[in-house]
């Protein structure tokens, strides 16, 4: 074990003196999810605007400070958008800081944008894997460092996740970035990661962790306060493990969860975690508004308004958490409260309230409108009178006077909202309608609609002004007298993640609701007053169900295989030995015995018989001998035993009563057939007939018609006894 | 102090015959020539803790170890003996006692324990949080799984060896899960709410139950009452209540109910607990308390108990006699490297001698060894690592090495004796080599006569 693994030590710290791999980072700009929808739809994620600021840019900024000297832009939905953005603003241009786009239009995960960066082969040494929805201000060094240590010592070890303490609401089960919760099982001494469960099945009550987990670890802490960042440091390895596993998609789920299970490849996942410095992702708008909230609160220092200092507009921060871009012009008897945000050349009518929100740049806000915790993007119009609580209004958005948004509206590009229209809460307008392939599927996320939508929408500003006309047409709009846009209905099982992911702060009914359950669960939890003396808890019986219905399943299977590779072998003449093979391969990979292997096969010949064309009952006789005749030897190795021969019987007997009911009035003489070609033995006949004595009359129906049969075997025997005996 | 002390000495152990016996129960079975119990009674009488009640099984047995400790401790401690029947089980002793019990609290300590560790530390601990349970922890024995976890696969399936699965908060403080002799071969079933509620757990498989606990009296008579199928604190109380600790229908003694009532008594409720947070001195509110303060810090209704640890230090010896294999083990160590146990002063030549012993011409008796009183060894024996208790009578030329020899043994000249343990009143005639055997009480071995790795006794 020791002399290859020097060697291989060697050899990468020989590579590590001579040759300087510049850092690389690979930035998914595309978070092959529909969380943002209807937004989305007309622009991508990366260039929704965090306080005025597309949300690109935070990443690549951090990127930059953090000593990453080449960057690869990875954009897939909108890549038009992404790319001829980037060439605007002058990311493509910067001396110490390479970024280079690559483009993809069929990409549906991460998985698959990996693998394609793999081809390139651009990627050289470690590389920061981050999508641009992250927002950091942590210092890589610490982290790097111990990764390429870790890797120095241990070629297994591919990648370093960052992880930060947050700890989720143990009531209604999420982070405050709305992100479900988040176990894992991590070793407190050297930091490897063994356990990830993000996609927390509510229902189970209880954790699974592997025994052998704890047989190689003396000490391990379950972690329930850890919030994953969404930055992790990898080995190229990375890309090819993806290469090679090419059904692995999300980073998360399939690669990290296969790397943990499997024990085959040794590869090893550590974490760093970090403390005073600030890492999250936004993955939906509640982490939207949290994000905006930390930046707002300066927790993401040196990233924040009036530092970064994008664009050509600068923005002062006032006392009280006020930031102001220049050329605001505000009435007097406007009030603007506390950690709010206003962009340049925006306007604000008389006793209008802002608080806790952003606007964005050039907005119209008129006369006695109140506005709180808002994410007001450009050029929006809000004529006088309205209310908006807990919203996010997006471009060129227009509010007629009087208009009403209830906490959790999202409002897309362009929507008018009517005269004193009341839009409930969590709806979504857009002027786009819903598309109809939804389904509540979780494979959604990787379906084709995503960049099937994007493509129509990537050319279409004109298509959409069309839409607009259409809906102007219709002027029985959803949003009152003179609205224009959709209100999406809510997608099946969307009901319970509108408030979770919403902007909107948590109703409190939901929270007493959510309490209570928990209350509830433990309850269920501790019910049963009686424990096993080992002091194990009782297993679920949840459980055992799922492993009855897995058993039961299998067998299924396992005779449809047969059955398939009996009909190919029928067909394509396949040389009798073969078969065997296949079903003996079968047998093992299914994990069954001879007499199982015997129905299956007697199931498939019948099967057969019955679907080769027959007029009468007669030719189907005719049907069965011959290919039970043909046959015949693919059955015997399985037949060896009397108990399969019975197994075979059985099952001729039970597809006889549900299957095929066609041979019901044929079993006697199918079954005499199989005597006479020795695939069932007198006493395996006659064993069936005991076994059957102390049955149901309904189960004796076929053994009662072959009772003539049965006598006459029993006579026949008898009289070879007294053969012997004389 | 008002901690009332149950000492659970068993009775006559099944796994330690045949070195245990009618006449000789567990708790007078010689440890580097004293009786196990007194190691337990005198690390007591070192926390001043003197209030004690010794619970023997069987009546034979409870009579020696009275007339014992009646001789031994007769104004050092507050004994009572009271005797059981045989195979009640742990809980089933402090059910069958129950009505001697009247402190607050009781520390209840396994018999068998062979430690240092200061008991006035754990009643201390458990005190200071106000715990309805604190359990001491003490680090596993080398030899258990943390040697067959490095070794590889082959070793585990051979031997499913079996640990003590413990579950700690991240300030150690608190007990959270704890699975008592889990087998290797289970996989690990942690409830979600538990690890919500407490954010991380730290799961250790090197630290061992040592069998000994603090409880709040009120409780654990309570769950012995409601409970009437546990018969073992290790493995059904402790696991109640350390599985009830967030959810719990037993309460806080003199704790109000904070039931239906309005509010005053909920915060009566949450200030004693906060009182018992500062006591505890801690700079993080525990998971109980944030728990019980409820999610927007008000608090809600909400009965939590605490259920605690103390751990021993990794340098303080901690072991419980329940094997043979331990017998050998604690004995060799006692006068070994916890020979602060003993509670003898060794020579120079780091053994102890007994000046009433007799020693022959060229016999060496080498270091970590002992010699009890009034016995005697012919010429040119030699002693190794062994322990020989009082007024043996030891022939010519015989080794002794790494054994245990009790008292009135007579061993004929040239015997050879490893590795083994023999029992009082034995005698070996000439030229008997025994290696790693254990003699029972009374028995002669023939002369000649060569064994290994049997048990003789007595049919």
């Amino acid at each position: 074990m020791g002399a290859p693994k020097k060697s291989a030590v060697r050899v990468s710290e020989d590579t590590d003196e001579l040759v300087r791999v510049p850092l690389q980072a690979i930035l998914l700009a595309d978070s092959f999810t529909t969380k943002f929808r209807p937004i989305t739809l007309q622009r991508p994620k990366v260039l929704l605007p965090l306080l005025n600021v597309p949300m690109i840019n935070y990443t690549l900024m951090w990127l930059e400070s953090a000593g990453v000297e080449e960057v690869f832009v990875f954009c897939c939905a909108h890549s038009k958008q992404v790319i001829s953005y980037l060439e605007k603003t002058q990311w493509l241009s910067q001396p110490n800081f390479t970024v280079t786009t690559i483009e993809s239009h069929n990409c549906v995960s991460a998985g698959d944008a990996l693998r394609l960066i793999y081809e390139r082969n651009v990627i050289h040494g470690d590389f920061v894997l981050i999508s641009g929805d992250t927002i950091s201000n942590m210092s890589l060094t610490e982290a790097l460092r111990e990764h390429k240590e870790r890797k120095k010592k241990d070629s297994n070890a591919v990648m370093t996740m960052v992880i930060k303490r947050s700890k989720p609401n143990p009531a209604i089960r999420q982070s405050r970035l709305g992100t479900d919760e988040l176990f894992m099982a991590i070793d407190p001494d050297t930091k490897q990661l063994l356990y990830y469960e993000d996609k927390a099945d509510h229902s189970k009550a209880i954790l699974h962790l592997e025994k052998s987990l704890l047989a190689d670890n003396p000490s391990l802490s379950l972690h329930h306060d850890k919030q994953d960042c969404y930055i992790d440091i990898c080995s190229p390895e990375v890309l090819s493990l993806f290469t090679d596993n090419f059904d692995y998609q999300h980073v998360r789920r399939h690669f990290v969860k296969g790397l943990l299970v499997d024990d085959l490849m040794g590869y090893k996942i550590f974490v760093h975690e970090i403390y005073s410095d600030y890492a999250a992702r936004i993955d939906n708008f509640r982490s939207y508004d949290t994000v905006s909230k930390d930046i707002i609160h300066r927790w993401t220092y040196p990233l924040v308004p009036d530092v970064m200092n994008f664009g050509n507009t600068a923005t002062k921060l006032e006392r009280q958490g006020m930031y102001r871009a220049s050329e605001i012009s505000q009435s007097q008897s406007a009030v603007i409260g506390p950690f709010t945000s206003i962009g340049f050349g925006t306007k604000i009518g008389n006793n209008t309230k802002i608080s806790s929100s952003v606007v964005g740049e050039g907005c119209k806000i008129g006369s006695n409108v109140y506005i709180e915790g808002c994410y007001i993007w450009d050029n929006v119009i809000i004529e006088d009178g309205c209310k908006l609580r807990n919203a996010v209004v997006c471009d060129g958005v227009t509010m007629k006077s009087g208009a009403v948004l209830e906490p959790g509206v999202i409002l897309s590009f362009k929507v008018v909202v009517g005269q004193g229209f009341v839009v409930p809460c969590y709806s979504k307008v857009s002027l786009l309608q819903q598309p109809v392939e939804e389904d509540s599927d979780e494979e959604l996320e990787y379906a084709d609609s995503t960049s099937a939508i994007t493509s129509k929408v990537d050319t279409s500003d004109e298509e959409v002004a069309s839409q607009v006309l259409d809906t102007q047409l219709h002027s029985a709009s959803e949003l009152g007298v003179g609205g224009v846009g959709y209100i999406w209905s809510k997608c099946e099982g969307g009901h319970e993640e509108e408030w979770r992911h919403s902007v909107a702060p948590i109703p409190a009914d939901k929270i007493s609701e959510a309490m209570k359950i928990m209350e509830d669960e433990l309850e269920l939890t501790y019910d049963g007053s009686i424990l096993p003396p080992s002091g194990e808890l009782k297993p679920d019986c949840n459980d055992s169900e799922d492993d009855d219905n897995e058993d039961s399943r299998d067998d299924t299977y396992f005779e449809k295989e047969v059955e398939a590779t009996f009909l190919r072998a029928a067909q394509e003449n396949i040389q009798e030995a073969h078969l065997i093979l296949e079903v003996n391969s079968l047998k093992l990979s299914y994990n069954k015995v001879a007499a199982d292997c015997a129905g299956a096969v007697f199931y498939a010949l019948v099967k057969y018989a019955l679907d080769t064309p027959h007029s009468s009952a007669d030719s189907l006789l005719q049907n069965v001998k011959d290919i039970l005749r043909k046959w015949k030897n693919v059955l015997r190795p399985y037949l060896t035993d009397i108990d399969d021969q019975i197994e075979v019987i059985l099952k001729f007997e039970e597809m006889c009563s549900e299957s095929a009911k066609a041979f019901a009035p044929l079993f006697t003489s199918i079954l005499h057939f199989m005597y006479e070609e020795d695939i069932v033995e007198e006493d395996a006949i006659l064993n069936w007939d005991d076994e059957k004595k102390d049955a149901d009359d309904s189960d004796k129906v076929f053994v009662k018609q072959a009772q003539g049969l049965i006598e006459w075997l029993r006579n026949a025997s008898e009289e070879d006894d007294d053969d012997e005996e004389e | 102090m008002d901690f009332q002390v149950v000492v659970l000495a068993g009775g006559v152990s099944k796994k330690l015959l045949p070195l245990v016996s009618k006449d000789l129960p567990n708790a007078l079975l010689p440890v580097a020539n004293r009786p196990l119990l007194s190691y337990t009674l005198d690390l007591l009488e070192l926390s001043n803790l003197k209030d004690l009640v010794v619970v023997v099984e069987g009546r034979d047995a409870a009579l020696q170890v009275r007339s014992w400790i009646s001789g031994a401790y007769a104004d050092r401690l507050q004994v009572e003996v009271v005797a059981v029947s045989e195979d009640v089980g742990t809980a089933g002793a402090i059910r069958a006692i129950s009505h001697h019990l009247t402190a607050k609290d009781i520390l209840v300590v396994s018999g068998d324990l062979v430690s240092d560790v200061p008991i006035g530390a754990v009643a201390a601990t458990h005190r200071r949080h106000d715990a309805v349970v604190t359990a001491m922890l003490c680090s596993a024995p080398v030899s258990g799984p943390s040697e067959s976890g490095s070794s590889g696969g082959k070793d585990k399936t051979k031997k499913p060896g079996r640990y003590d699965l413990i579950g700690l908060d991240p300030t150690k403080q608190f007990l959270i899960h704890i699975a008592t002799g889990a087998e290797v071969g289970k996989d690990l079933r942690i409830q979600k709410s538990i690890l919500r509620a407490v954010g991380q757990i730290e799961l250790r498989t090197d630290l061992m139950d040592a069998h000994l606990y603090a409880f709040k009296r009120s409780v654990l008579q309570e769950v012995l009452d409601q409970k009437a199928m546990f018969h073992s604190l290790k493995h059904d109380v402790l696991p109640y209540l350390v599985r009830r600790q967030l959810k719990s229908e037993v309460l806080l003694n003199g704790i109000p109910q904070a039931e239906d009532n309005g509010n005053e008594k909920v915060i009566s409720q949450s200030n004693q607990q906060m009182v018992s947070q500062i006591l505890a001195n801690a700079s993080e509110p525990t998971f109980h308390l944030r728990y019980a303060l409820g999610l927007n810090g008000c608090p809600s209704v909400r009965r939590t108990h605490k259920c605690c640890v103390y751990i021993a230090g990794i340098s303080k010896y901690c072991t419980r006699l329940n094997s043979i294999q331990a017998y050998s083990d604690i004995n060799r160590d006692v006068i070994g490297e916890a020979s602060h146990l003993s509670g003898y002063s060794f020579s120079a030549h780091n053994n102890i001698i007994d000046p009433s012993a007799d020693l022959g011409a060229k016999t060496t008796v080498g270091p970590h060894c002992m010699l009890g009183e009034g016995s005697q060894m012919g010429d040119k024996c030699s002693v190794k690592r062994s322990v020989i208790g009082r007024h043996c009578r030891i022939g010519a030329n015989v080794k002794v090495v790494n054994s245990i020899i009790m008292n009135h043994v007579t061993i004929g000249d040239g015997c050879s004796i490893q590795g083994s343990v023999i029992c009082s009143n034995v005698q070996l005639q000439e030229r008997a080599v025994l290696r790693d055997c254990q003699v029972g009480a009374g028995f002669v071995v023939t002369a000649g006569s060569e064994c290994k790795g049997e048990v003789l006794a007595k049919k």
